[in-house]
């Protein structure tokens, strides 16, 4: 995978405003996302995070402020010639019914204009990268693939044109609980071998936990918090963050089972676990759906 | 049968002078229809006023849209062609734009996330999912055309309506039957046609 290093960033005082709302979508959000970080964006529904994630490549456009792409302002340019260099994943995925697998991933290398046999070796590389073998998945229409392997496909359609930024719109949002985490676990696999900027929307704390070197917390169109995970955990900026994380106060990795029934009935419903560090939550609903895997995370 | 088999050049020639009226009028129609449901399909603000006029038009009896139309363009193929292009308007442009409205949002979006220009959009996803909507219209509006030229052998244009006044006005059911069998059965086997079209058409998009 001949990877390309990814871009920073920026939102300088965005705001977003739809025509006919009363309030702004996005109402002065500013933030910087590092080159290669997998950064996740978490939020209620309506905190404005798929504004934020559609302004990088100008689905929605800034009313004042600005986004900028290592340094340049997206709204300088073409805007389709802007997307072709960006992946773009959704949660209702989006693949083209009448096109195969291949074609759907090659739809960006051809807007671009790649020769044939490049575009071909591509296909097979990103199926196989994806988890998806090649000679078996190629030739399928996507009404013969499972959600699972459907968001496989419409991952490998945004990255098929190694775009230096990936965004991702709760992509595993309509995927069931047991493919969700294993599509998580690739993601982060591809994420570290790609080294593309990943801006990931999600309303799932576990998921941000679970994916994000660095997760800005958003509400009411706001940044609440934005920083590493441990930041988040451990030094919440407000009540809304601290809810959203449990308590602030970590328990250690080798605590009892005393000390975490304790804290469970001092009322919390998710605990900050430490171990060196690792951070991670557990919750009760997550106790109960564990099968013995001890996956804190 | 009689009339049928005592004239077959002059029923054979009607049948191919029918079919060019409506295959004439289809492609002309078909023609202007596929921007104006386009339009309709982005704009609401278009596609209101447009689909009051159409319907307007399609409400209109259609021997008295082809009597205002021969009082101002005369008689012939023509002015019939234009009265079938009329009538055929409403159901062709609010097909398409049916066909265009009805791509999953999913498949639009991401279109345009990854980068294709709004043409690029029209071309390679919306007209392709647009298609088994489209043929559906263009299978109703031809059979309804096939009828309709009918009324062209009031009007000078020729066709198996010649055969159907003919013998209507003399009173010769025979004559009347040569014209109108043939009509039927060209609408019958329009509508198989275009409906394995559409069956083609649902099987790949």
């Amino acid at each position: 995978m001949n990877a390309r290093a990814g871009a920073t960033i920026a939102f300088d005082s965005l705001v977003v405003t739809y025509p006919g709302a009363d309030r702004a979508a996005i109402d002065g959000v500013s933030f910087d996302v590092p080159a290669g970080s997998f950064t996740v964006v978490l939020g209620p529904s309506g905190c404005g995070k798929s504004t934020l994630l559609r302004s990088v490549n100008r689905l929605v456009e800034a009313s004042t402020g600005r986004v900028l792409l290592d340094g340049g302002d997206v709204s300088g340019g073409d805007a389709v010639a802007l997307r072709r260099g960006i992946g773009y994943v959704i949660q209702a995925v989006g693949l083209f019914s009448h096109m195969t697998v291949a074609q759907n991933i090659a739809v960006v290398p051809g807007l671009l204009d790649w020769e044939q046999a490049r575009i071909d070796a591509r296909v097979d590389e990103l199926l196989s990268l994806v988890g998806l073998e090649p000679q078996r998945y190629r030739a399928r229409y996507p009404r013969a693939l499972s959600g699972g392997e459907a968001q496989r496909v419409g991952v490998a359609r945004a990255i098929a044109a190694q775009p230096r930024v990936l965004l991702m719109d709760e992509p595993f949002g309509a995927v069931d609980a047991i493919v969700r985490a294993s599509l998580q676990d690739e993601t982060r696999r591809i994420a570290s071998e790609l080294r593309t900027t990943i801006l990931f929307v999600t309303h799932d704390v576990d998921e941000a936990l679970r994916l994000a070197d660095r997760i800005v917390v958003m509400r009411d169109g706001r940044v609440e918090q934005a920083g590493t995970p441990l930041e988040l955990l451990t030094a919440p900026a407000t009540p809304y963050v601290a809810s959203l994380f449990g308590t602030g106060t970590a328990i250690a990795a080798e605590a009892s089972l005393r000390d975490v029934l304790a804290a469970f009935s001092d009322g919390a419903q998710r605990l900050t676990v430490r171990d060196g560090d690792n951070v991670g939550t557990i919750s009760f609903a997550a106790l109960r759906q564990a099968r013995g895997d001890n996956d804190l995370s | 049968m009689s009339y049928l088999t005592a004239h077959p050049r002059e029923v054979a020639w009607l049948f191919v002078q029918h079919c060019a009226l409506v295959g004439t009028a289809l492609a002309i129609a078909f023609a202007i229809a596929l921007p104006l449901g386009i339009f309709a399909a982005r704009s609401a603000r278009f596609a209101t006023p447009l689909y009051g006029t159409l319907a307007v038009i399609y409400t209109i009896p259609s021997l008295a849209l082809l009597a205002a139309i021969v009082r101002f363009f005369g008689l012939g193929f023509w002015p019939t062609v234009i009265a079938l292009v009329a009538y055929a308007q409403f159901v062709l442009a609010r097909n398409v734009a049916a066909g265009v409205r009805g791509v999953p949002y999913a498949q639009t979006d991401a279109a345009r996330g990854l980068g294709m220009t709004s043409l690029q959009r029209l071309l390679r996803i919306e007209l392709p999912l647009a298609t088994p909507v489209i043929l559906g219209g263009l299978r109703i509006a031809v059979v309804a055309m096939i009828a309709l030229a009918t009324l062209g052998g009031y009007v000078n244009a020729g066709g198996l309506g010649v055969l159907i006044f003919r013998g209507l006005d003399a009173q010769y059911t025979a004559e009347t039957l040569a014209g109108s069998i043939p009509a039927a059965l060209l609408a019958i086997a329009a509508d198989l046609f275009f409906r394995a079209l559409e069956r083609r058409a649902i099987g790949s998009a």
